[in-house]
C-alpha cells in the first residue's frame, strides 16, 4: 500500500512535469521521455535516435519496432564497446521495458538505428517517430536533432527549450 | 648434497630469468632505435596501397614526413564513427597552428559501401583536414592486419549488415611507427595533448 501511494505519487510528480518534455500517449502506461537524435554527416545512410521509455505500470512491456517517414527502415540495436572494438547488434524479439521501470536509449548503448535516410539530419529539424509496443501499442513522438557532437547532456540543453533536468530526475526517482 | 645442488639450480633459474628480462629489455630498445619491425615487439603499421577520397593513390610512403593519427570505420557506423570523426575535428581546431603538422586519415572497415565518392562526401561535414581512404577488400584486410584492427561484418536479420570495429584512434609517428592510441571517449584534455605531442614528432622544415 505504502510503494503504491509513492508510485502514485512520483507518478503525479512525472505526469506533472511530463507535459514539458515527453510526448505522452496518455492511454498507454508507457511514456518516452526526451526523444533526440544527431545530425548526420553529408551522405550518411544511418542515424540514431535517443530516448528514456518508462513504464509505469505493473506490467513489463517491449519496444518491439519503430517507423518513420525519414528512413526506410528502422531497427532497435544494441551498440556497446569492448576492449576497443564497437560492437552493434540488432535486438531481435524486440526491447524489454521493465514494470516500474525504465530504459535509455542512450549513445554507446541502446538506439533505435534508422537505415537508408532519406535525406540528412539536420540540427534544429524534427521530425515524427512511431514506436511499437508490445503491450502498449502504438505511440508517436516528435524527434528533434542535436548537432552531430551531441551527447544526451548536452542535446536536451540544446533543441529542447521547455525541457529542463528536472525531468530527467523524476525519471531516475522512479526507476 | 641434495641441498647444494638445490641451491645451485635455484640460482641457475634466477640468472636465467633475469638473462631473459634483461635480454628483452635490450631487443626492446634496440627496436625502438633501429626501427626493423619483427614480430616480438608487435608493431603496429606496415605498408598499404588504398585509394583516397580524391580517388588518388596513397602509400605509407605518402603519409610518411609527417605524424599522423589514423582512425578504422565506415560510413554506415551511426555512433562511434561519426562521433569520434567530430570529436577529432574539434581537436583539430584546438591544435591551432599545430594542425598543419599531422596527417589525419579515417580509412573504412566496410569498402563495399564505403566508395571513393561517398567517402568525400561524409568527410565534407567534419573537419577539412581528415582525409578518407577506401581499398579494395584485399586492401584493407591487409592495412587492418598491419594496424591490428579488428574489423567483422554481422549480418543483420533484414538482409543487410553492421561492422563490427577496433573504436580506436591511432597516434603513429612521421616514420610510420606506432607512438600511442586515443581510445574510444577519451577525454579532451587527454586527447588534446596527445595530439600536441605528436605534432612536435614531425620534423619542420
Amino acid at each position: 500500500m505504502r510503494t503504491f501511494s509513492k508510485l502514485a505519487f512520483a507518478a503525479f510528480l512525472v505526469g506533472f512535469a511530463g507535459p514539458a518534455l515527453a510526448q505522452t500517449a496518455s492511454s498507454t502506461s508507457i511514456t518516452i521521455e526526451q526523444p533526440w537524435s544527431r545530425a548526420t554527416p553529408n551522405g550518411a545512410k544511418t542515424g540514431a535516435v535517443y530516448m528514456t521509455i518508462d513504464n509505469k505500470s505493473g506490467t513489463a512491456d517491449k519496444l518491439t519496432g519503430a517507423s518513420s517517414d525519414v528512413a526506410d527502415k528502422l531497427q532497435i540495436h544494441e551498440m556497446k564497446v569492448e576492449n576497443g572494438v564497437m560492437q552493434m547488434r540488432e535486438i531481435s524479439g524486440g526491447l524489454p521495458i521493465p514494470a516500474h521501470g525504465s530504459v535509455m536509449l542512450k549513445p554507446g548503448s541502446y538506439h533505435v538505428m534508422l537505415i537508408g535516410l532519406n535525406k540528412p539530419l539536420t540540427a534544429g529539424e524534427s521530425f515524427p517517430l512511431k514506436l511499437t509496443f508490445a503491450k502498449a501499442g502504438t505511440i508517436s513522438v516528435t524527434v528533434p536533432v542535436q548537432t552531430m557532437g551531441a551527447t544526451q547532456d548536452k542535446g536536451n540543453m540544446g533543441g529542447m527549450g521547455n525541457s529542463n533536468s528536472s525531468g530527467g530526475m523524476g525519471h531516475m526517482e522512479m526507476k | 648434497m641434495t641441498r647444494a645442488r638445490q641451491w645451485m639450480l635455484t640460482a641457475l633459474a634466477g640468472f636465467l630469468g633475469f638473462a631473459a628480462v634483461a635480454l628483452c629489455v635490450v631487443y626492446a630498445m634496440s627496436f625502438r632505435g633501429a626501427g626493423h619491425g619483427v614480430a616480438a615487439v608487435a608493431p603496429i603499421g606496415g605498408p598499404f596501397t588504398l585509394t583516397d577520397d580524391t580517388g588518388a593513390t596513397v602509400t605509407e610512403k605518402t603519409l610518411a614526413g609527417k605524424a599522423y593519427a589514423m582512425y578504422f570505420g565506415y560510413t554506415f557506423c551511426p555512433d562511434v564513427c561519426p562521433t569520434t570523426l567530430f570529436d577529432l575535428s574539434r581537436w583539430i581546431k584546438k591544435l591551432g597552428p599545430d594542425a598543419d603538422k599531422l596527417n589525419y586519415v579515417f580509412v573504412t572497415v566496410d569498402p563495399a559501401r564505403d566508395t571513393v565518392q561517398s567517402m568525400h562526401a561524409y568527410l565534407s561535414s567534419f573537419d577539412k583536414h581528415i582525409r578518407g581512404y577506401t581499398g579494395t577488400p584485399a586492401e584493407i584486410a591487409q592495412i587492418a592486419k598491419e594496424y591490428r584492427v579488428y574489423y567483422k561484418k554481422v549480418p543483420t536479420d533484414d538482409g543487410g549488415y553492421t561492422m563490427d570495429h577496433s573504436a580506436i584512434l591511432y597516434l603513429m609517428g612521421p616514420d610510420n611507427k606506432f607512438v600511442t592510441i586515443i581510445a574510444y571517449q577519451e577525454a579532451d584534455v587527454s586527447a588534446i595533448a596527445k595530439l600536441k605531442n605528436l605534432a612536435a614528432l614531425t620534423p619542420t622544415s
